[in-house]
């Protein structure tokens, strides 16, 4: 329980390794830790930034799909209209196609049925100019006859 | 213990015995030439001419230990992700950053570096407490017989620096003087004095404000030397203590089996609660010496 040089030799000691620590252990590790803060704290930042993005980047998204789901409908729509007027065209079409077949085989008709009566009416004139010969040949004196029946046949 | 033939007596001066070196006083064998003493009595005789190698060598090795450490770690430092040493001297050095940004308001890189190595160096000299008595003491023993043909008997090995009040005062008076330096430094000679004279007790009257010179001096002055004082004894006496207790428990170790069991459980018991003296103690002192600084680097 003296006290004797070891005091001294503990202070000069004591001197010695503050300084040193102050000198070499001290300031690196401090940098290292500031710079680790700092690199965390820009991570975070990042790491925020890049959440935001996301969120941007859904947004946008979500806006291309709605646009693109509006314009789909709209291509679908117009499509079913063009359709449907494709219908229409094609049946009114079909109904002035069916029209003409009809007037054409119509008319067709009737000049067949007019060129039948026609014929008709000539063999009855026929027939009945041969059956009024046939009767008259045997009762009428065809002299004094002739004027009457030459007035007939201009009637004819 | 380290001797059979020792009484209780001569076992705990043993273990209270530095091992000193010095020159040899009148009046013993080889007086004269430099040697160790054998005895505590030649050990007192040798006067303020003599080192405590034993205190000298821990303190050197555990101090050179932490800062082989922690320089290594600092050397090697990365920003990325710490492995488990460098997160432990990166822990401590936070612990201490914010310890000296909490206390101490003045600008100097001195301090937080200083506070630092007083932590864990005082730390790790209390932590020799911890290490079973009679180990080292007898290791040194047998090394001194073996290598210096000394009698193992007078191989005296003090293993805790921090119990030896001349580490512990070298330690204080180092930050006194640092008080001092940098208290002028920062106030000036005369805002020192002024410091140390013209309060406690203030007045307008310049009579009174004379009269009060002495007194406020004598006020100041006491608490100004009882700050190393009192920060080397409350260490040194606080590990002095917690040495004692373990020579006292060690003692019945010599007492036959039952009382050696139950002096086993006892120094487990002691190692336990002496863990908080040892951190507790390493903390006072560093804090201690941080408010003291900052003392000296604010005025009034």
């Amino acid at each position: 329980m003296n006290i004797n040089l070891t005091l001294i030799a503990q202070s000069i000691t004591f001197a010695l390794f503050v300084w040193f620590c102050m000198r070499y252990v001290w300031p690196p590790i401090m940098t290292a830790l500031d710079t680790r803060r700092k690199e965390i704290a820009d991570g975070l930042a990042a790491a925020e930034r890049g959440v935001n993005e996301q969120a941007l980047a859904e947004k946008n998204a979500a806006e291309h799909i709605k646009k693109a789901k509006t314009q789909a409908a709209d291509i679908v729509a117009q499509a079913q209209k063009r359709a449907g007027e494709i219908v229409e065209e094609a049946k009114g079409n079909a109904k002035t196609e069916a029209q003409r077949i009809v007037t054409g085989a119509s008319a067709e008709i009737e000049q067949e049925a007019n060129r039948a009566r026609e014929q008709l009416r000539q063999e009855v004139v026929t027939l009945a100019i041969a059956g009024a010969e046939k009767v008259l040949k045997r009762e009428v004196d065809k002299t004094a006859h002739s004027s009457a029946l030459d007035e007939l046949a201009a009637q004819l | 213990m380290s001797g059979e033939t020792l009484t209780a007596s001569e076992y705990i001066k043993h273990h209270l015995q530095n091992l000193t070196y010095g020159k040899i006083p009148q009046g013993f064998e080889h007086a004269g030439s430099w040697g160790f003493a054998h005895t505590p009595e030649e050990a007192r005789n040798m006067g303020f001419m003599s080192i405590h190698v034993d205190s000298m060598f821990w303190s050197i090795i555990l101090g050179a230990l932490f800062l082989l450490i922690f320089r290594n770690v600092a050397k090697n430092a990365t920003t990325g992700v710490p492995g488990g040493l460098q997160n432990f001297v990166e822990w401590m050095v936070e612990f201490i950053d914010t310890n000296v940004r909490g206390s101490f308001t003045g600008k100097n890189p001195m301090v937080a570096p200083m506070a630092l190595t007083l932590f864990i160096w005082i730390l790790l000299m209390n932590f020799m407490d911890i290490v079973p008595i009679d180990w080292l003491p007898h290791l040194a023993g047998m090394l001194g017989a073996d290598f210096l043909g000394m009698d193992p008997q007078h191989v005296y090995f003090r293993v805790v620096p921090t119990a030896d009040p001349n580490i512990t005062f070298g330690m204080s008076l180092s930050v006194f003087a640092l008080m001092l330096y940098y208290s002028i430094k920062n106030k000036g000679v005369g805002g020192f004095v002024g410091e140390l004279t013209l309060q406690p007790f203030e007045a307008k009257n310049p009579l009174v404000k004379l009269l009060f010179i002495p007194v406020n001096f004598f006020l100041e002055f006491v608490s100004l030397v009882s700050k190393p004082v009192s920060l080397s004894l409350r260490l040194f006496g606080n590990l002095y203590a917690g040495e004692m207790i373990f020579i006292l428990i060690a003692l019945l170790y010599s007492g036959g089996a039952a009382l050696g069991i139950f002096g086993g459980v006892l120094q487990w018991a002691w190692a336990v609660f002496h863990l908080l003296i040892v951190l507790l103690q390493a903390f006072i002192f560093m804090t201690l010496t941080v408010v003291y600084m900052d003392m000296a680097h604010s005025s009034h």
